[in-house]
């Protein structure tokens, strides 16, 4: 079965049994290998991608649930040779150790963002508190959460980034 | 003729209010003098067990605030309340409560200045309280750390926001008079019926109430509400696939877990997570209690029950990927809906036969009171907001599909997930209760 899925922008046709998570689609079909599978049951967020400027676990979310609907991942924030201004922060903190977990948390932390430019440390908290860092980076993520939001503040009128919003 | 009539209308109408005014007017009780060091260590241990059976924590603390510093909005059909400060402090607690006030604000609605308190703090159950009792919690509050935090006020609609509608309240539902023990029922029903009537207040929730918000009498325990969920029914009308036995019931309260029933969660679970600090023949007799209510002696009727549910939660179980084994027509239209495809991609990994997590144990739908309940919400409000532990405690999980799921997705789901796992009659109404749902988001709550 066809299903027609918006990724990043662009628009695909997809050859998978309507049940199948977005996380394999992504991953096999589409060949964006920046959300991880971590634990394929809800509980890590290493998948967490943003459907509608919601973050969600691609593991548990069907293609069939995401028909006119907006999907974005880590491949749309920006590239290695010019970083978005949320992977251009976890850079800048160095807020990976292993790294599996940033994939997921960078969705979540630019889910933040764009609902609450600048949020307080209770707030990042608990928003962040979906996605686990079992490195214990923690801290790092929450300064670089701080630091996406002012360069997010400082770059709005810049077009630094190609994301789509 | 007329004219004497208004008159005499008139006075006795005046007559009445007086009366009446007289009646509920209260005192001032004196500022109390009590020092931390002057209770007994033993009596305070005591009072911690009662504080944490009477679930006080909750309503008396706010979402990351000092725990019994109060401020937790309830809200009601009348308006919203806030829990109060009843920690030690002098100013915004109650410090300068005597024991003498703490006993009458508890047994009769009344605080230490006079003012009638509203029945959300529900002093119609600790009239069922032991004076020893309401000393052990006075020791225990009055040994908290003090914490000047000020009462939010009542924000209740006009005309009640006058006091004197509490103290008129009272007049008409308030019952006086302490638990008396039934000598054909066994020491733990007894010990039971007094902590669930009295300080466990489990009927505020699960009986529901009429239009002056009174628990109603003539429908003890046949559901209620808890703040933006229902509470189900612990009478006959229980949804329960299984009927609930004292075992369960003790697991559930105990653990927050039972294998026939599944999870606490919503206001449940700060109950049964404050049930864990309790002595277990006290949470043991809440369970003989409580199971008693369905009155549904028959023990080989509930094993007939019980044994039908366990074998079609058994034939409903998702396999792998979610598929279900087609047997009829009906079977293979409710396969091919929307809903089976979204559970077999959204739930499926967890829900399924022999599913689960490293730590955690998935209830089988078939036996779950939200899937059986009268009407969803309880199901979608997990659908939406999933279930989480406390920050810091274990507890089980499972994540919210709030923006994973459009909202006609999510009724397709619930449809599906009735109709699959239940032998009730489908919900009429699921998108009007998701959209209610969806309005009136659940409030944190915690447990310190």
């Amino acid at each position: 079965m066809t299903t027609v899925l918006n990724v990043n922008g662009q628009q695909h046709q997809v050859e998978a049994d309507p049940r199948t998570p977005l996380l394999y689609v992504l991953r096999n079909d589409l060949k964006l290998n920046a959300a991880k599978f971590g634990c394929g049951l809800g509980q890590c967020g290493a998948c967490t991608v943003l459907v509608d400027h919601n973050p969600v676990f691609s593991c548990l979310t069907p293609i069939s649930a995401l028909e006119g609907r907006y999907v974005r991942t880590v491949e749309d924030l920006g590239t290695a040779d010019k970083p978005g201004p949320v992977q251009r922060a976890f850079i800048e903190e160095q807020a990976a150790q292993c790294g599996y977990c940033i994939a997921g948390m960078m969705m979540r932390a630019q889910g933040l963002l764009e609902k609450n430019a600048a949020p307080s440390d209770a707030e990042i908290r608990a928003a962040m508190a979906p996605n686990l860092c079992r490195c214990g980076t923690q801290m790092r993520i929450l300064r670089a959460v701080h630091r996406a939001a002012r360069l997010m503040t400082v770059e709005l009128d810049q077009p630094v980034t190609e994301a789509r919003t | 003729m007329l004219g004497r009539i208004l008159l005499g209308l008139a006075v006795a109408i005046l007559v009445a209010f007086g009366g009446f005014y007289a009646w509920q007017w209260r005192g001032e009780l004196p500022p109390a003098t009590a020092s931390a060091h002057a209770f007994d260590p033993g009596i305070v241990a005591k009072g911690a067990q009662l504080a944490a059976l009477g679930n006080c924590a909750t309503c008396h603390t706010r979402p990351g605030g000092k725990p019994y510093a109060g401020g937790l909005p309830v809200e009601t059909p009348f308006g919203t309340l806030y829990g109060s400060n009843i920690t030690p402090d002098r100013d915004t607690g109650i410090g300068a409560w005597s024991e003498a006030a703490f006993r009458r604000a508890l047994r009769e609605g009344v605080a230490r200045d006079g003012t009638h308190l509203y029945p959300a703090f529900p002093y119609d159950h600790f009239t069922h309280v032991s004076d020893g009792d309401i000393s052990a919690l006075y020791a225990f509050l009055m040994t908290r750390d003090p914490v000047a935090q000020a009462n939010r006020p009542a924000a209740l609609t006009f005309p009640l926001n006058w006091r004197i509608f509490a103290a008129g309240w009272q007049l008409l539902f308030l019952r006086h008079g302490g638990w008396r023990n039934d000598p054909t029922q066994s020491a733990a029903w007894n010990r039971g019926g007094y902590l669930v009537e009295g300080l466990g207040h489990c009927g505020a929730c699960h009986t529901p109430r009429n239009a002056f918000g009174a628990e109603r009498r003539d429908q003890r325990f046949a559901g209620g509400a808890a703040d933006t969920w229902r509470a189900p029914a612990l009478n006959a009308s229980s949804p329960a696939p299984v009927p609930w036995t004292a075992d369960q019931l003790t697991a559930y309260l105990k653990d927050g877990y039972a294998d026939q029933h599944g999870f606490a969660a919503g206001p449940m679970q700060p109950v049964t997570l404050n049930l864990r600090k309790v002595a277990d023949a006290d949470v043991r007799a809440i369970a003989v209690y409580i199971a008693s209510i369905d009155g549904a002696p028959d023990a080989a009727a509930r094993q007939r029950q019980t044994e039908a549910a366990l074998t079609f939660a058994v034939q409903r179980a998702a396999t792998i990927g979610g598929r279900v084994a087609a047997t009829s027509g009906v079977a293979a239209a409710e396969a091919a809906s929307p809903g089976a495809a979204l559970f077999a991609g959204a739930c499926a990994s967890c829900h399924r036969a022999g599913g689960g997590l490293p730590l955690s144990r998935p209830i089988a739908l078939a036996l779950s009171t939200p899937v059986n309940a009268r009407e969803p919400v309880n199901l979608l409000r997990i659908v939406v907001d999933g279930i989480h532990p406390p920050p810091g405690q274990r507890g089980p999980i499972m994540p919210g599909f709030s923006g994973a799921l459009t909202d006609p997705q999510i009724v397709a789901l619930a449809t599906y997930v009735r109709s699959h796992y239940s032998r009730k009659p489908a919900w009429p109404n699921v998108a009007a209760a998701l959209a209610d749902v969806r309005r009136r988001p659940s409030p944190a709550m915690e447990t310190p």
